[in-house]
């Protein structure tokens, strides 16, 4: 009974923040002004605006999961093999920017990559040519690549660093070159915490708004960017909740390969 | 027998501290060999030395004549059975089998049959579909076994395969091993701090201290005949006085007079004495040598165990017969059962107390 007590504030927090809202995004979502039901705001997505808007979002997330990939697996496999001192301090170090504001971190990319910004002023001063990357999706992967680089190598170096060194080594005592190990032993047993950092990079990159807004400026727009405007701007509560469902059930069928991958449950340690 | 491994003038260190310092072993060929010492003796570093984890400082491993100091693990004809298995947790048992052949490119006929003979030498015939985590600690242990024998080593290297088994379990793995050895003809190279282990299965038993070779000997020269304090404390029970040699085959122990059967350490030497609990013999009131006062009396199944106060030293005592707390009794013990040692010559082989 007193477990049940304790537990009431969540139950109650859940309800209010996460249930009644959820339950709201499904009402406005599946109604249109009159309050009838209706497919067409989740039928939306098909426009052209809206489809491209969809598109352009999972294709520069992919490029950054891919990028975060390709730069946090090396890391991870340097810190896990560092002692206890060394690798905590560099992973101090690597989670210490997260502690800052990731709006602030965003708008520090904008004033750096400004035409006018901290990178031009320098370059020019050194008599090179200035770089135009402000408000291309170059910009925008780079702000996901710096923004959520983080969410792939923690759980990366998690599952790295839980493989027994004695595995590696009746591998390499099996006959097996450095390749051969990394490619039959470290590579499978570390496939649980690719996966979650895959998901943690992903989803957020997909629904990003911030990014691409400060980045991107107003020319490109992905499917984050949209819902905001239909919400904001438009004041089309419907539309921009519709589309929501859209991107929702992107997600969770994403979330259930996770969930079948990662039984573990490595991407649970943020 | 032919010398299969030789390690010659190994010195390692950590960080600065010294593992092993001027080390020389050979294997000989079919031997069943133990290093056998504390945690940090430098056993388990002679191993990983052996199996090519580590680079020596110092020295050279010749390998039927050639010098593999610098061979990476994957190019030695040795294998290894690590501690706590090591299995590839996310392999089948008999993809686990087939790893070490697989990288050399054997036939799939020749990979199935291997996995079906070392299963069956191992006792697990029929497993090969299961995932290690569904196994017990013995049958993983079974198993990392079964993956290192199918690559038909020369040399088979040992690391504490048995410690994590439960007391009877490494008892039959005792026996398995002694079995295997036979059956495949392979050299073992066997790491423990278990001395019960080492006694039981060895040809030959190398007691390590501090990174120093404390004796080299078959299991009953090593129990019978310790050559220094340590040895004859890390291997069984032991009362270990401090003596004076006479002459020879007299020596004198808490200011009484043993006969006794070494000679050649000349006259009134101090010495080390070593008497196994169970050669004490304990007398009525009155005979024996010298004269004491039981103790404490604890059963131990097989026999019970006693401390005798005598002279000024508790002397440990195993016999079947049983004497009371209080009991006023003699201690002899017979000429044959009183092992001299030298006292220790370094500050290194003076280890006893040091020891867990």
């Amino acid at each position: 009974m007193n477990k049940k007590i304790l537990s009431a504030p969540y139950l109650l927090w859940s309800v209010v923040f996460i249930i009644i809202p959820l339950l709201m995004v499904f009402y406005y979502g599946l109604t249109d002004k009159s309050g009838a039901f209706t497919l067409e705001n989740i039928l939306a997505i098909a426009t052209v605006e809206h489809s491209k808007a969809l598109w352009l979002a999972i294709k520069l997330s992919i490029e950054s999961t891919i990028i975060c990939l390709i730069l946090a697996y090396p890391l991870s496999m340097i810190l896990s093999k560092l002692n206890v001192n060394q690798h905590s301090f560099i992973v101090f170090i690597f989670i210490l920017p997260m502690w800052m504001n990731f709006l602030l971190r965003t708008l520090a990319w904008q004033t750096l990559l400004e035409k006018t910004g901290v990178i031009n002023s320098i370059l020019k001063t050194l008599g090179l040519p200035g770089i135009n990357i402000i408000n291309t999706s170059g910009a925008i992967i780079l702000g996901m690549v710096y923004n959520f680089l983080p969410f792939m190598v923690l759980p990366i170096y998690n599952s790295l660093s839980k493989i027994d060194k004695n595995v590696i080594n009746a591998a390499r005592d099996l006959g097996a070159n450095g390749f051969q190990t990394f490619l039959k032993i470290m590579l499978p047993l570390s496939t649980p915490g690719i996966i979650s950092g895959i998901t943690m990079v992903f989803v957020p990159a997909l629904t990003t708004f911030v990014i691409s807004t400060l980045l991107g400026g107003s020319k490109i727009l992905l499917i984050g960017n949209v819902i905001e405007q239909e919400f904001t701007q438009t004041g089309n509560w419907h539309l921009g909740s519709g589309l929501s469902i859209v991107l929702m059930i992107f997600i969770i069928v994403n979330m259930l390969i996770t969930a079948i991958t990662d039984k573990d449950g490595e991407g649970t340690m943020l | 027998m032919k010398k299969l491994v030789d390690l010659q003038n190994i010195s390692k260190s950590f960080d600065g501290e010294l593992i092993i310092d001027d080390l020389n072993l050979y294997i000989r060929e079919n031997e069943f060999l133990t290093l056998l010492g504390p945690s940090g003796c430098g056993k388990t570093t002679t191993l990983r030395i052996l199996g090519g984890f580590e680079t020596p400082d110092t020295g050279k491993v010749i390998f039927e004549g050639t010098d593999i100091t610098k061979l990476p693990p994957n190019k030695r004809p040795l294998n290894t059975v690590f501690q706590k298995y090591a299995l590839f947790t996310h392999m089948t048992i008999a993809e686990n089998i087939a790893f070490g052949l697989k990288i050399k490119n054997k036939s799939k006929s020749y990979i199935n049959d291997k996995i079906k003979y070392a299963l069956k030498l191992v006792n697990l015939d029929g497993y090969e579909n299961r995932m290690p985590d569904s196994l017990s600690g013995g049958q993983q242990q079974r198993i990392a076994i079964a993956r290192a024998i199918v690559n038909e080593p020369k040399l088979l290297l040992l690391d504490e395969p048995l410690g994590a088994l439960d007391l009877k379990l490494r008892q039959d793995m005792q026996y398995e091993l002694i079995r295997l050895k036979n059956e495949l003809g392979i050299t073992f190279i066997y790491v423990t701090h278990d001395q019960e282990e080492a006694l039981t299965m060895s040809d030959t038993i190398v007691v390590m201290n501090k990174g120093y070779i404390q004796q080299i000997g078959t299991p009953e020269k090593i129990y019978n005949e310790p050559e220094n304090a340590f040895v004859a404390d890390f291997i069984g029970d032991s009362n270990i006085l401090p003596g004076i040699m006479i002459e020879d085959k007299l020596v004198e122990i808490l200011g009484a007079k043993f006969a006794c059967v070494d000679e050649g350490f000349g006259n009134n030497t101090p010495v080390d004495v070593v008497i196994r609990p169970e050669d004490v013999e304990l007398v009525a009131e009155g005979q024996g040598t010298i004269q004491g006062v039981v103790s404490h009396v604890i059963f131990k199944g097989v026999h019970y165990e006693m401390e005798v106060m005598a002279n000024g030293f508790e002397w440990l005592v195993q016999s079947t017969k049983c004497f009371h707390v209080g009991t006023k009794v003699g201690i002899q013990v017979d000429p044959f059962n009183i092992q001299i040692m030298n006292k220790p010559a370094s500050e290194d082989e003076e280890a006893i107390g040091v020891d867990e």
